[in-house]
């Protein structure tokens, strides 16, 4: 990928240490912001899922017998108050982080390999084989996934973590599958690949070596999305009950407070952390991915820095601006003060706007 | 008409394959509806178990083949079968009072907030850039979050709090539904916060893919060329930019509605709006096979035709489809 790097302004001051750091350091620097804030946000996240569990004060199931703890708001000792039954919600949301992000990442890792498999296969054997894996593809994209999760988790004898794993993994490929057919079939046609089967490479070959190194960025995006689709479902199923509501999921948390009155109580700090670490994630991947596309493709990159030519403000959809039709950057007091100096000669009139501005650009 | 044949005859495919998903499902476990009910009230003889199977229909008389024909004749004829849980009533008769519901809310809320989005991404596109589109991270915070958890934050703060909007449920307790005034009004008041719900979480989801085509159309030659014949703003962003970059929106249109629709199922139960999703929640919770089945069936074959008239749509606005057909 070639992702034209944004113009620097600052004087490349890291090149008395160009070492490999410094050259990741701007890399780093260079990424976009959406991006940056994505990954740190992220990381945020990963870090509580790896350490939540070992820091977490209590026991998450711990229902502590005393009266006074019986949906205690957030206190010293409770940094995010109790529930019904004297739990401590802190505690659960820093073991629930962690199962609902591995639960997460297991189906994108999963949904994302099918995905490779049945996209590059589709596209690189072409025929019948095109033809009927497009098809199916297409028809699990067009029925509604998560009625049909319901209907699969629910005639499940367990309804644990295994079980919601698999039944994720096996509905969450086809977007990925029909994004990555279309780029396979574009690449396929490359002249690289060409010289490939030319020089008689094997078919397996040519898929790992030449044609998915090339499609990484695009795996990586779909990874993304996998996992924003995993957390989503993963919830409003274990919203609903369908998950083994003994574990601490975030999915499973909700369903708690939900089932036990908690917003009718009034208890907020009982649903509010939960949702609120979901709307989170969730916000931290889609960031990431719009960073992702930002990066491949650099005209969907914020550009309200370098737009003031004239003194005016110029939008990347306007025109090139002529610098002569541009209104004087004035108000009508300087601008008759201004008439006065010799500058003006150049305006061409009496700091009148000219009239193809005037009316909108119409000739 | 080419087109539309051919789409005809996939959305007749994507209903055979639910069809079939729906047959072989409960076939495929391991363990069946019989056995959980069983295992769930055990106070039931093991001489019910035939009973039940024959209430459920599942106990499996004849040939796959021939249960498999049967099976489809039933859903032909709209005979989903008895619900286990309100007993002798039919599950098509519980669908019949839920669907109104559903189909009036999300439809409307749906419809307005892909009007809402695309509209906005049209202009966070065109000034790429300014305030909307940096405003863009704080709405894909609301694209993020799940619709139940922003029902759930609507009520505390605007019903509980405020008392703006009532809590929960369809209409005002007390009144019989019909076709008077006093029962539609309260539904209307009623929807209102399942709908704000519905468009605030799905409105930045329209509003960003709109803007990125919106962004590369922009950069297209043709929409250079009117900007240089020096055409006012508003004819090159509507009838030249935004007419084209519509044209993948709708065919997004389609897709992303499946997952719409199950967001908005989670969202009723929040608020016990008397729609499919709160039907749903109670079919999972009893175990209730048939209804849930029923269920699934019902909302695949209203996405399906939603995305058959998204396309019929597209044949209207895309004249390159249009020239294909007749070429």
């Amino acid at each position: 990928m070639t992702a034209a790097p944004p113009i620097i302004a600052e004087p490349p001051a890291a090149l008395p240490a160009p070492g490999v750091r410094a050259q990741r350091l701007g890399q780093w620097r260079r990424l976009p912001l959406k991006a940056k804030s994505g990954v740190i946000l992220l990381g945020f996240f990963v870090l509580a899922a790896i350490i939540g569990p070992e820091v977490a004060p209590y026991d998450p199931g711990y229902q502590n017998p005393a009266p006074s703890l019986v949906m205690h708001p957030p206190d010293a000792a409770h940094l995010l108050g109790t529930t019904q039954t004297g739990q401590d919600v802190l505690s659960q949301l820093l073991t629930g982080i962690r199962l609902t992000l591995e639960l997460a990442l297991i189906v994108g890792v999963v949904a994302t390999a099918l995905a490779v498999i049945v996209g590059v296969s589709s596209a690189y054997l072409g025929g019948v084989w095109d033809e009927v894996l497009s098809l199916v593809t297409n028809v699990f994209l067009v029925i509604p996934s998560l009625p049909l999760l319901i209907l699969l988790l629910g005639y499940q004898p367990s309804r644990g973590q295994e079980a919601t794993i698999l039944v994720l993994s096996a509905l969450g490929w086809p977007w990925g599958a029909r994004v990555i057919r279309a780029q396979t079939l574009a690449i396929r046609g490359r002249d690289f690949v060409a010289a490939a089967r030319e020089t008689g490479e094997s078919t397996w070959r040519i898929l790992a070596i030449e044609i998915i190194p090339n499609e990484v960025s695009l795996i990586a995006a779909n990874f993304v999305n996998t996992v924003l689709y995993a957390i989503g479902a993963s919830v409003a199923l274990a919203f609903i009950g369908l998950a083994d509501l003994s574990s601490w999921s975030l999915g499973t948390m909700l369903y708690w407070a939900q089932s036990q009155q908690a917003l009718q109580l009034g208890a907020w700090w009982w649903f509010v952390p939960p949702g609120l670490a979901v709307a989170l994630m969730g916000t931290a991947l889609v960031l990431l991915n719009t960073g992702i596309d930002e990066l491949g493709n650099p005209r969907l990159r914020d550009a309200s820095r370098a737009a003031r030519i004239g003194g005016r403000r110029q939008w990347p959809a306007d025109p090139t601006p002529v610098l002569h039709a541009l209104p004087p950057p004035r108000g009508k007091l300087a601008d008759f003060v201004h008439s006065f100096s010799r500058s003006s000669l150049l305006d061409g009139g009496s700091g009148a706007r000219s009239p193809l501005e005037r009316r909108g650009g119409k000739t | 008409m080419k087109f539309i044949l051919r789409r005809l005859a996939f959305y007749a495919v994507a209903a055979w394959a639910a069809l079939t998903l729906n047959f072989f499902i409960p076939r495929a476990v391991p363990g069946n509806a019989v056995e959980s009910i069983m295992a769930k009230f055990p106070t039931l003889q093991p001489s019910a178990y035939r009973a039940l199977e024959a209430m459920l229909g599942v106990g499996h008389p004849g040939s796959l083949w021939h249960q498999y024909w049967a099976y489809l004749n039933d859903v032909f004829h709209l005979n989903f079968g008895t619900d286990l849980i309100e007993y002798p009533a039919q599950v098509s008769t519980l669908l019949a009072q839920t669907i109104p519901w559903t189909l009036t809310l999300v439809g409307t809320a749906t419809v307005i907030a892909f009007f809402l989005g695309t509209g906005l991404g049209i202009v966070a596109g065109w000034r790429h850039g300014g305030w909307l589109d940096r405003g863009l991270p704080a709405l894909m915070f609301l694209q993020a979050m799940p619709y139940f958890f922003l029902a759930l934050i609507l009520i505390e703060l605007l019903a509980i709090r405020a008392h703006l909007f009532p809590i929960a449920t369809g209409y005002a307790g007390g009144l019989v539904p019909g076709w008077h005034w006093a029962f539609i009004g309260s539904a209307i008041y009623h929807a209102l916060l399942p709908a704000l719900t519905i468009v605030i979480t799905s409105v930045a989801g329209w509003m960003l893919q709109m803007r990125n085509v919106m962004i590369t159309t922009i950069g297209e030659d043709y929409v250079v060329a009117a900007q240089a014949k020096g055409l006012p703003n508003r004819r090159v962003v509507f009838t030249y930019a935004a007419r084209n970059a519509l044209l993948p929106q709708l065919q997004g249109f389609g897709l992303a509605l499946g997952f719409v629709v199950s967001g908005a199922l989670v969202m009723e139960i929040v608020f016990s709006y008397p729609g499919i999703g709160l039907l749903l929640l109670s079919a999972v919770t009893s175990n209730d096979y048939p209804l849930m089945q029923a269920i699934f069936l019902v909302i695949t074959f209203a996405v399906l035709l939603a995305n058959l008239i998204v396309d019929l749509l597209l044949v209207a606005f895309d004249p390159r489809v249009r020239a294909r057909e007749t070429g």
